[in-house]
This record gives C-alpha cells, sequence and structure tokens, in this order.
C-alpha cells in the first residue's frame, strides 16, 4: 500500500526526460523560427545590423516578394523542376517495386540492385553537383565525348548554358539521387501487405499486371502520399544542387526558391527581411503540405482501429451465430 | 503443352526485359563514379583528348600535387572538421531522442499524448526555412564560427524521436524497468544501463542516417561558418568550382574522390543496415 503513492510520482520523470529536447527546441527552432518571421516585418539589412525596427508598412517585404520576378521564376522553376524529377522517378520505382517483388516471377541479385539504385542518395549532393558539371563539360566533357564518338550529335553542345539543358540536368540529377530511395520506401510498402490476398488473387487466376493494379496499388495507397509529400517538402526546399551547379543559372533558369532566399540574404546584398519574408512564404506553403500528411496518416491509424473493431464485431457475431445454430 | 510453352516463352520474355533494364539502370548509377575514379587517375591533357576513358592512367600523384599547391583546397581539414560536427550531432542526436522516446513510452503523464502530437506536427518542417532567424540569433550571440551552432540543435531531432518511440514501444519490457526500480535503481540508471542497451540495434540505424545527413548537409554550415579553416567537407568541395581549376580536370575529379572515399566506405560495409533503415522509415509514415 506504502508503495501507491510512490508510483504516481513517476510520472515526473515523463517531464524530466523531456527537458533536453524542449530546451533545445526551444532555442534552436522556435526562437529561430519566430526571429525569421519578425525580420520579415522590418528593414533589417547589412551585415551586422542590430539596429532594426518595425516597417510602417508591415507588409511590405511579402509585397515585393510576391512582385519580385526573381522569387516568381524561383517557385515556378522550383515547381517545374520538381514534376520533372517526381514523374520520371515514381514510375520507374512502381515499375522496380512491381518486378522486385512479384511472386511469379522471381528476379535474382534484387539486394544487389537495391544497393546499387540507392547509392547515389547517399553521397554529398555538393559532390554530385560538381560531378555533373564536369560531365557535362565543354567543349570537352565525357557526355560530349560520348555523343559526338557515337555520332549522335556534329559538334560538342553547351550544355550549362542552354536554359532547358541546364534545368534538365538539375531535374535528372535529383531524379538520379532519389529513385533508389523511392524504391526501397514502395518495396517495403508492397512487403506489408497481407499475402493472403496475393494469393486469393492468384487462385481466382488474376496475372501479374492485374494484381498490380488492382491489389498493389490500392494497397499502397497510403506510402504513394507519403513519398509524394515528402518528396513535395523536399523539392521545394532544393538548395543543394541548383546552388552548387550552376548557382541558378544560366539566366535563373535552375534558380529556386532556397536558393534565391540565400542569395538575397548572404551574397552580397544582406537583404535579411527580404528573405525572411520570403522563408515565411515558403513555411506556409510547406506547412499546409505537412498538416495534409499529418491529416493523411492520422487518419490512416484511426481506419485501422475502426477495421479492427469491426472485425471484433463481425466475428462476435459469426460467433453468436454459430452458437445458436447449435 | 502449347499453353505451356506460351507461358514460359512470356516468363523468358518478362525476364529478360526486366535484366537489361535493370542493368541500364546499374549504368546510370554508376558510370559517374566509374568515370570519376578512372579520371582523377589520368592527366589534364589525356581528359582533354578523351573526357572518357575505362583505363586508369599513372596521374593520380600529380593530380595530388596539384591539388595539394592550392591551399584553399584541404581535404584533410574538410574531413576533420566534418568528423567533428557529424559525431557531435550524431551523438546528440541519438542520446537525446532515446531519452525523449524513453520519457514517452515509460512513463504515464499528462501531457504525453499532446508531446507526441507536437512532435508529429513538427516532424516535416525544415530546419532550412528558419536559417535567417537562426544565422542572426547565432551572429548576436557571437556562436557563428562555432561548431556547437551545428551540434547543439540535433539535441531536438523530431524524426529521430518518432523512429525510437516506434521501436521501443514493442521491446521495451515495463516487468524489467519495475523490478530495477524494487533492486533500488535510479530512474536516470535505468535509462541509461537498462533502456539504452536494448535499443542499439534502433539507435545504430539511426546513428547511421544522422551522420550522413550532418556530413552531407550544406546551408548551414556555409551560413554559419567563414574562416576557411573551419570549412566542411561539401563547403571544400565547392570550392573545386573556383577559377583555379577551370582547367585541372584530374585534380578536379581527384578532389571530388577524396571527399566521397569515407561515405563509399561506409555505404558499402553498411549497406545492408541502410536499406533496412531506409525500409523502415518508408513503413513509419
Amino acid at each position: 500500500m506504502a508503495k501507491q503513492p510512490k508510483g504516481i510520482s513517476y510520472a515526473k520523470y515523463g517531464y524530466l526526460f523531456s527537458i533536453p529536447f524542449v530546451v533545445a527546441y526551444l532555442i534552436f527552432s522556435l526562437y529561430p523560427t519566430i526571429y525569421t518571421a519578425v525580420l520579415g516585418f522590418t528593414d533589417c539589412k547589412g551585415m551586422g545590423n542590430k539596429n532594426w525596427h518595425i516597417l510602417e508598412h508591415p507588409f511590405e517585404n511579402f509585397k515585393m516578394v510576391l512582385s519580385n520576378d526573381s522569387f516568381i521564376t524561383s517557385l515556378k522553376n522550383t515547381i517545374a523542376i520538381w514534376l520533372m524529377n517526381f514523374f520520371p522517378q515514381i514510375v520507374i520505382a512502381l515499375l522496380l517495386t512491381a518486378w522486385f517483388t512479384s511472386h511469379t516471377n522471381e528476379i535474382k541479385g534484387k539486394g544487389i540492385f537495391k544497393v546499387i539504385f540507392y547509392m547515389p542518395n547517399i553521397i554529398t549532393a555538393a559532390t554530385v553537383a560538381i560531378l555533373f558539371t564536369a560531365l557535362f563539360g565543354y567543349p570537352v566533357g565525357p557526355v560530349n565525348d560520348i555523343l559526338v564518338s557515337t555520332g549522335i550529335k556534329d559538334s560538342a553542345f553547351y550544355f550549362l548554358v542552354d536554359r532547358k539543358a541546364a534545368r534538365g540536368i538539375v531535374a535528372f540529377i535529383q531524379f538520379w539521387m532519389w529513385y533508389g530511395n523511392t524504391m526501397i520506401v514502395l518495396i517495403s510498402g508492397v512487403l506489408g501487405i497481407s499475402p493472403d490476398i496475393y494469393e486469393a488473387a492468384d487462385i481466382d487466376g488474376a496475372n501479374g499486371i492485374q494484381t498490380f493494379f488492382k491489389i498493389t496499388i490500392p494497397n499502397l495507397k497510403t506510402v504513394l502520399l507519403y513519398t509524394l509529400i515528402t518528396s513535395l517538402v523536399g523539392g521545394l526546399n532544393m538548395y543543394d544542387i541548383p546552388k552548387v551547379f550552376l548557382n541558378g543559372g544560366p539566366d535563373k533558369a535552375t534558380l529556386t526558391t532556397s536558393v534565391f532566399i540565400y542569395n538575397q540574404a548572404f551574397s552580397g546584398s544582406y537583404l535579411y527581411n527580404r528573405a525572411a519574408a520570403a522563408s515565411m512564404i515558403m513555411f506556409l506553403i510547406i506547412a499546409v503540405c505537412s498538416a495534409i500528411l499529418f491529416y493523411i496518416m492520422r487518419d490512416k491509424d484511426e481506419e485501422k482501429l475502426n477495421k479492427e473493431i469491426k472485425r471484433a464485431k463481425k466475428n462476435a457475431q459469426k460467433a453468436a451465430r454459430g452458437q445458436s445454430w447449435r | 503443352m502449347a499453353v505451356v510453352d506460351k507461358k514460359s516463352a512470356g516468363t523468358i520474355a518478362f525476364k529478360v526485359s526486366a535484366y537489361v533494364f535493370c542493368a541500364l539502370l546499374t549504368v546510370m548509377s554508376l558510370l559517374p563514379f566509374i568515370i570519376m575514379i578512372v579520371n582523377s587517375t589520368r592527366s589534364s591533357v589525356q581528359i582533354q583528348q578523351h573526357a572518357i576513358s575505362i583505363i586508369p592512367s599513372k596521374y593520380l600523384f600529380s593530380n595530388f600535387e596539384v591539388l595539394k599547391d592550392k591551399d584553399m583546397f584541404s581535404p584533410i581539414r574538410g574531413f576533420v572538421n566534418s568528423i567533428i560536427i557529424s559525431t557531435g550531432s550524431t551523438i546528440c542526436n541519438i542520446y537525446f531522442s532515446t531519452m525523449t522516446a524513453f520519457a514517452l513510452v515509460a512513463y504515464d503523464w499528462k501531457l504525453r499524448k499532446p508531446f507526441f502530437t507536437f512532435i508529429m506536427a513538427i516532424l516535416m518542417i525544415p530546419a532550412q526555412l528558419t536559417s535567417i532567424g537562426f544565422y542572426q540569433f547565432m551572429y548576436s550571440i557571437g556562436m557563428n564560427n562555432n561548431f556547437l551552432a551545428l551540434i547543439l540543435p540535433s539535441i531536438a531531432a523530431p524524426t529521430t524521436v518518432f523512429f525510437m518511440r516506434q521501436y521501443m514501444i514493442p521491446s521495451l519490457p515495463m516487468e524489467i524497468l519495475q523490478s530495477a526500480r524494487i533492486d533500488g535503481a535510479s530512474e536516470f540508471r535505468i535509462f541509461n544501463q537498462i533502456a539504452l542497451p536494448m535499443m542499439k540495434p534502433a539507435m545504430a540505424t539511426q546513428a547511421i542516417f544522422s551522420f550522413v545527413g550532418s556530413w552531407n548537409n550544406l546551408m548551414l554550415p556555409s551560413i554559419l561558418l567563414t574562416k576557411n579553416n573551419l570549412y566542411t567537407m561539401p563547403m571544400m568541395v565547392q570550392l573545386l568550382t573556383g577559377d583555379t581549376y577551370k582547367t585541372e580536370y584530374g585534380a578536379v575529379y581527384l578532389g571530388l574522390l577524396l571527399t566521397v572515399i569515407p561515405l563509399l566506405l561506409v555505404y558499402f560495409l553498411l549497406s545492408k543496415y541502410i536499406i533496412a533503415g531506409v525500409a523502415l522509415g518508408g513503413v513509419k509514415g
């Protein structure tokens, strides 16, 4: 009996062990977030400026950013580059998932393929970006070397000054770095689907393609949405590749919002207020995306629970019926 | 019989096309690295004549001499700096995330659920977006050009907490904690000596991702670190785009290779765990 009050007092350790996280979060995340939001309403620019004030028209920076051609271009580029890399990525990842999880046609060497396809994802993006600048070099670069010596092109092509080519290369790099990751996530999603469903489909005589579209895809919905949203959030933050590859060039063709923000604040102009306002605009867009994800994920758990409750009820009914029969 | 033949012909066609496609993707994934490795052993003149080759040459050391002469690019300094930052932030990340997960799993407290909901809500917010405020704040307290500004924020890592919690719920038996309490162990000791060792597999997986993520981080270090002797590896790599290397093709490839070697080693030693970890990441969602 004496133990009872002691047992209750353990609750304080829950708070105690959460302190480091909460303190670090308040200092290094929340405070900078608020600081950024406030800076967006001020006249803070220039290195080491500690004497800044809230603007007379507080939303001036936001208006200026939204009417800034470079920002609009960067937003369009970011979305375009994301679309250009996401669609091929998801199609190829799904194709590989279908092959690698096929019950009827076992593919050998899956493990090695997974290791190879994932590898680009672990390499420093800055290194990858410079490697690709070298690969697409002009007039001598490995890609031009292949194109000219195989006769596909008569003369070397200057990829890095062509707007479309540069943008395409950035999208390709993103695709190249991420398709393996997406594939592994999708495969683990498929492996999570109950094998009973596949067995039933097999008995019903469904072929591989039917199984894939009628069973795999519908059951993979949540994982696909998860992939879509994480990829979108990552895509909206795209910085390393476009920054290091051509610093947003040529002629702003690969300028993304993150590169825009960095350049506003840290290269030359030190327009911290403008950069902060742009950050907050992106913050809102991403917050909406992650809110959608949060909603979907919570929904999933509840759905599972509801299903279980339904199943339990059904079983109970069955059991009851069985008994009354007897 | 005819039916069987048709089926097997279809299977063969499927297998051939699948293997051909996978082989193409393999070439696509590996070729850039192969070109990088081979060209790092070739002279700039050789690369200018033929930028692509599968035969390594013998200019590895002369390329290295070129890299050594230009004092800005120092892969060793970048390596040491990156090791310090990544190790520090990985230790902070793993230890304190496990501790937070322990608070969420082992104890029943009033704010437990709201706290977990909060962690879920901040899961997706990228640190990059608040970098302006972070920089201004660090600058005002003199923490720019200080590695601690890149290490300490890892104490609050919502994704790792989320993962650790998922792993801890089924694998931490409350009976053991209870019996340790009866033996008179303090809660802090219970965490360090019972819960932590049990979490080793999960900690190892998360440590790899934390380390690689910190190692590859570019934006925050390049905002905070302005002194050349503090540059991290990805910042060192950026120097290779400078004018001094315009015609030193072989040296640039070698410089890139030097920055990639540690990651490739880690990857080939731990690829099994890394791929399993990525798969878990997908399921957790």
